[in-house]
């Protein structure tokens, strides 16, 4: 498969906790178009380094450079804007907002934000509204939510706010998508679904996707490249089955016994 | 004779219950839509109904003023000086998480009160400002009350109105979403911190008009009206009372607090003397008791918080 252009830079990203160091001079490359897996023991720092792709708090050291131009210092909400989008491990649902508002609440710069067009152009935001509607239930139902559309998002399944969360990233134009987890507590019929919908988003709408995940039959069907992290630093990135191959790997995963014995 | 001492009791009460009206919705604005912790009340209240004060008062001795502008000016000034108050604050205080930002808004509320208190130039310190104007305060006893009563009435209306158009529209979704997670909200392109500032700002601004309308109903504002236990926390009890989240629940809290409130006062005036010192704060622990009992039987308060973006919008465009 050719190689799209260069999207994201992770130049020997650096981040501590006090004395710890949980992402330890990290660097690697996405492609557009590409399915990054990025897989590592509990602990080896793949949050901790979506939080720092995603905005959520400066590194220590390193820079990111997106599309170009570098996004270090930005804040979370710009990066969103220039379509750089996550979800969460831990769902972050709005739990007293509706599924359908969940998403309604996504796309950006809408006319309703705005206290003074409530006010003076409601005519407007009534149009905005509508169009962001259609679009949201569009999503629920490929997502195949739209029976919850009404529901309180609090009151969903782990699972079926893991498809939500997803159905967030569809609400704007994404570009590169920071999945943690997706497949967390989701159900095998499920997981399958979402599987195909992660496949279809990155074929049809050109969704670049870097994910996060501990199930390796996710990762194989859908990612290359795959990067294995362990104790901050990348352990090594390559195909799903050189990667798997590694000794390096199984000692991360099994620990030093393994290590020893070979 | 009897039944018009009732009614003009009534109508005393119901002038009442929409200046306290307009404190719940600022309220339930900040904390029932946004999730900000505002325990300053009193502080917005005050500069509202100084302001105004201040504005439209003849010309007086020793303090500021007055400037003796007519009374929608002074109205609108105080929503304006309300808000202007809250910018500042607001930019400094919203950075702390919820109970922080409540210490820090009692904090602000006092050092408003004591500057009130205290400088003679601006306040007139203990004494309070005089000579307020009120609409229609001419007429008749009867009549100015009932004419009062229709405007503050109306300018409840139309503050509910103006509330209510937000929350049914992106703005409200937005600030429910910020109030859930605020992280997700980020991390979905809102920005935050701006967006808070613009809650607290509105919300204070309402406040702000309260205390205008409070002081032009009696004709004269003193640093004792400030007080935190009835324009801070029994405005917090109204708003969780009667439904934190839902505006007509904000409202209809105030007018169940307001009356249980005021009867506790005939009921105290009634004991005989020896008890009298006690029933304050006899009536202090009654509302304290039902906030307990709501909050453990009917935590959502009287009337929730709808669910859903309200239909209207956008079923009538389709």
């Amino acid at each position: 498969m050719g190689l799209g252009e260069l999207m994201l830079e992770v130049d020997r990203l650096v981040m501590d906790y006090g004395g710890f160091r949980a992402v330890d001079h990290c660097s690697f490359e996405v492609h557009e178009g590409s399915i990054t897996g990025l897989i590592g023991p509990n602990g080896a720092g793949k949050t901790t380094l979506f939080n720092l792709i995603a905005g959520a708090f400066p590194p220590t050291e390193g820079s990111i450079r997106y599309l170009g131009k570098t996004i270090t210092k930005l804040s979370t909400d710009k990066r969103f804007h220039r379509g750089l989008v996550r979800t969460f491990q831990i769902p972050h649902e709005f739990h007293r907002l509706t599924a359908l508002e969940n998403l309604m609440m996504v796309p950006p710069a809408q006319a309703g934000e705005s206290l003074v067009a409530n006010w003076l152009s409601y005519g407007r935001v009534r149009e905005t509204e509508a169009r962001v509607r259609a679009r949201a239930e569009e999503a629920l139902d490929f997502l195949e939510l739209s029976h919850l559309a009404n529901e309180r998002a609090g009151n969903l399944s782990g699972g079926q706010k893991k498809l939500l969360e997803l159905g967030r990233t569809m609400m704007t134009d994404a570009r590169l998508v920071l999945l943690d987890e997706p497949a967390a507590g989701v159900n095998r019929t499920l997981l399958r679904k979402l599987e195909e919908k992660i496949a279809i988003l990155n074929r049809e709408r050109g969704y670049t996707f870097i994910l996060i995940e501990h199930d390796m039959e996710m990762i194989e069907k859908l990612c290359d490249p795959v990067i294995c992290m362990a104790e901050g630093r990348v352990l090594i990135q390559g195909d799903f089955a050189t990667v798997r191959s590694d000794p390096r790997v199984l000692e991360a995963y099994l620990g030093e016994t393994v290590g020893d014995a070979a | 004779m009897e039944w018009i001492g009732l009614a003009n009791y009534a109508v005393f009460m119901a002038i009442f219950i929409c200046i306290y009206a307009l404190l719940s919705l600022g309220l339930n604005i900040q904390w029932g839509f946004t999730g900000l912790f505002n325990a300053g009340i009193a502080g917005f209240f005050a500069v509202g109904a100084y302001t105004s004060a201040v504005l439209t008062s003849p010309a007086a001795e020793g303090r500021l003023g007055g400037f003796d502008l007519p009374v929608p000016i002074g109205w609108i000034g105080a929503m304006v000086a309300a808000a202007l108050i809250a910018w500042p604050i607001g930019k400094i205080c919203l950075r702390f998480r919820s109970d922080y930002l409540a210490i820090a808004t009692i904090g602000v509320a006092e050092i408003i009160r004591l500057v009130i208190k205290s400088e003679d130039w601006l306040t007139n310190s203990a004494r309070g400002i005089t000579d307020i104007p009120r609409p229609f305060g001419d007429l008749p006893y009867v009549y100015s009350q009932l004419a009062y009563l229709a405007i503050v009435a109306s300018v409840l209306f139309v503050a509910y109105l103006m509330v209510e158009r937000q929350i049914a529209a992106p703005w409200g979704r937005m600030m429910r979403a910020i109030r859930d997670n605020e992280d997700a909200a980020r991390a979905m392109g809102k920005d935050v911190p701006f967006r808070r500032l613009e809650a607290f700002i509105f919300g204070s601004a309402l406040m702000g008009l309260g205390g205008a309308l409070f002081a032009h109903f009696n004709r004269t504002i003193t640093p004792e009206a400030i007080d935190p236990m009835i324009a801070t926390f029994l405005v917090w009890i109204m708003l969780i009372l009667g439904g934190s989240g839902n505006n007509r629940g904000a409202i209809l809290g105030v007018a169940v607090v307001w009356i249980i409130w005021s009867m506790s006062e005939i009921v105290t005036d009634q004991l005989p003397h020896e008890y009298a010192v006690k029933a304050k704060y006899m009536r202090v622990f009654l509302i304290g008791l039902m906030l307990q009992l709501v909050l453990r039987f009917r935590p959502e308060g009287l009337l929730p918080e709808p669910q859903g973006t309200r239909a209207e919008m956008s079923e009538k465009s389709k």
